[in-house]
């Protein structure tokens, strides 16, 4: 089997910044994994490469055996990949299922000339579209926020509702960049759950988060990174016994 | 019932329709009728430029560019050379689509806010050239325009008409035409903006970044916009110079771009109807002012400014926010 994302030397310097370096890992269909890492390691520029936002200094990402370098954010949106973001990216000026609705624009075909005259055919794929969506805004527990102006909603329900705009496009991999951060007890536990339904359902789940009880409780494996470069990889039963990642951690 | 109106989708088509209907209830000479024609025509322009500025956020400074092209295409085509208006207003349509879809696609690939700089390079050129090919369009002295004709239907201000029995004068036809293409325009508008592509549209002002994860093309979709916004405007400009009968350079100039911005954004990014009143208050200041004319421009900086400023949502939304507001502080007063 070959892996779902295949990370090959991949280098990204900003300026004299080394902030990703000579990295390899693979994920592989159907794990949850964990990026882990101090502030500044590294981890959001790893999801930027990956998600084609940044181009990399050099080396290679394969994402599903097909070499993926230089292709636009959309495109990889094509191949099934999607993202949310440490610095939340949500449209201010829409309604929360009008965001996750955006979501499925991949799967909406109508054409201007339809979309202009609001012809049958169009009615109908967006029926379906605000179904799965509203379904979608359920299953991450956003219900009671359908109608809601994004900008009148809560911190935590907006870092849930990103999440429900990225399962809209029905990914085969998604990456959460610190989906727990700003988050009370409550909402993490929650949180955990979602991530363990998202991965049931056959989603690949890539996972940047600081919150290292989570981390540990959920993560298939999980990457150590440090200064851009890879401290140790393994499952969470290595990682919390390798000296490496012990020295970093406690030894500062 | 009142309240199903108001959950209604079209339900501002549908009060924009009465005033239509109503507003010649308060009219008593051509004078009006000709002012509210002039108000539909530019209102229906810039419910296509909000499209582009409002919903997708992106800045045109040379959309009277468009606007002329329209008006001096259809004028030249259906004047000199004997083409019937209609099918001449649709060339030039497409003519100017391609035109936008040619300055438009290669800047708007590429990062940051070039847009502005290239329309407004582009609405120079254009009224450049419209001044000095005086053997084509007049030059600035300006050139008169047949009257519009609909399958064979002759539309001029100066005919009279009858209809059911009703005499009226070509002032009342322009006028309810125009209203008409006005709801068209609307109608159209508000399809695109609930839709899949509206949506794109308005994800590229919202989140660009999220817009291209979920596969959004998001350059793309500002070009489309940035055509749709074009053909509303050359569509008008057509229509302008058919209702006007005589055109000058003045319609394609920077200023009247800018008189368009200025009616976006005081009436309200993003809000259909707000654009439509910026429309109406912009058309009517200058009969109101009408000493201070050559002022104008600097008035209409002035308000584009204080706009900004005090009411940056424009004009119709904060009204609605304050209405709503309110409602909502009786309904708590009660409780
Ligand atoms: N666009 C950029 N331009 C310049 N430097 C950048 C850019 N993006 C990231 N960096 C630098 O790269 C390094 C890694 O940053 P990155 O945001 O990837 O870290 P991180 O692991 O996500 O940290 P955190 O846990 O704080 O989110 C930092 O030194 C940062 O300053
Ligand atoms: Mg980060």
């Amino acid at each position: 089997m070959t892996a779902l994302i295949e990370v090959t030397g991949l280098s990204k310097t900003f300026g004299g910044v080394h902030a990703v370096e000579a990295l390899s890992f693979s994920v592989d269909a159907g794990q949850i994994y964990s990026v882990i890492g101090p502030n500044g390691a590294g981890k959001t520029t790893l999801f930027n490469l990956i998600t084609g936002i940044y181009t990399p200094t050099q080396g290679e990402i394969k994402l599903n055996g097909e070499m993926v370098v230089g292709l636009e954010p959309n495109q990889l949106a094509e191949r099934g990949m999607c993202r949310t973001f440490q610095q939340m990216q949500i449209c201010m000026n829409m309604t929360a299922l009008e965001n996750v609705m955006l979501g499925r624009h991949l799967q909406l075909k109508s054409s201007f000339l339809t979309t202009m005259l609001r012809l049958p055919s169009l009615l109908k794929d967006e029926e379906d579209c605000r179904d799965h969506a509203v379904e979608l805004m359920k299953f991450v527990g956003c219900g009671e926020y359908l109608e809601t102006d994004a900008s009148a909603m809560s911190y935590g329900a907006l870092k849930r509702l990103e999440i429900a705009r990225a399962l809209a496009s029905n990914p085969k991999v998604v990456l959460l960049d610190e989906p727990a951060a700003g988050l009370n007890g409550t909402e993490t536990a929650a949180l955990e759950e979602l991530i363990k339904k998202i991965a049931a359902q056959g989603i690949t789940v890539v996972l940047v988060e600081h919150d290292m009880k989570l981390v540990m409780g959920i993560s298939d494996r999980l990457l150590v990174l440090n200064y851009g470069r890879k401290l140790a990889e393994g499952t969470p039963e290595e990682i919390r016994n390798n000296p490496d990642v012990i020295a970093a951690y406690l030894g500062g | 019932m009142l309240k199903n109106f108001l959950q209604m989708r079209l339900k501002g088509l549908v009060v924009l329709a009465v005033i239509v209907l109503l507003l010649p209830l308060f009219f008593n000479n051509p004078f009006h009728y000709d002012l509210a024609t002039q108000i539909a025509i530019f209102a229906a322009t810039v419910v296509g430029l909000n499209l582009l500025v409002g919903f997708a956020g992106q800045i045109s400074l040379g959309h009277a560019g468009f606007f002329g092209v329209g008006a001096y295409f259809s004028a030249v085509m259906t004047g000199t050379y004997g083409w019937t208006p209609l099918p001449t207003m649709l060339v030039a349509a497409v003519v100017v689509a391609l035109l936008a879809w040619l300055v438009g696609r290669p800047i708007l690939k590429l990062k940051g806010h070039y847009l502005s700089m290239a329309t407004l390079a582009m609405g120079f050129i254009i009224a450049i050239i419209i001044n000095n090919e005086g053997w084509l369009t007049g030059g600035p002295d300006g050139m008169s325009v047949a009257p519009f004709s609909i399958f064979g239907w002759e539309l001029s201000s100066f005919n009279q008409y009858s209809l059911f029995g009703i005499e009226f004068g070509g002032d009342v036809a322009w006028y309810f035409f125009a209203g008409f293409l006005l709801l068209v325009a609307v109608w159209i508008a508000e399809n695109i903006i609930d839709s899949p592509i509206g949506r794109a549209l308005r994800s590229v002002h919202g989140s660009e970044i999220a817009a291209r994860v979920v596969g959004v093309d998001t350059s793309y979709y500002k070009s489309l916009v940035f055509v749709v916004s074009a053909v509303y405007a050359s569509l008008m400009g057509s229509i302008y110079a058919h209702f006007s009968g005589f055109i000058t350079p003045h319609l394609a100039s920077f200023e009247q771009s800018i008189v368009l911005i200025t009616m976006v954004v005081l009436g309200g990014m993003a809000s259909t109807f707000g654009v439509i009143l910026g429309a109406v208050v912009l058309k009517l200041l200058p009969q109101v002012l009408a000493d201070f004319q050559e002022l104008e421009m600097m008035m209409f900086g002035l308000i584009l400014m204080l706009t900004m400023i005090f009411m940056p949502k424009g004009l119709f939304p904060t009204l609605q926010n304050k209405l709503a507001e309110r409602k909502r502080k009786k309904s708590e007063e009660q409780a």
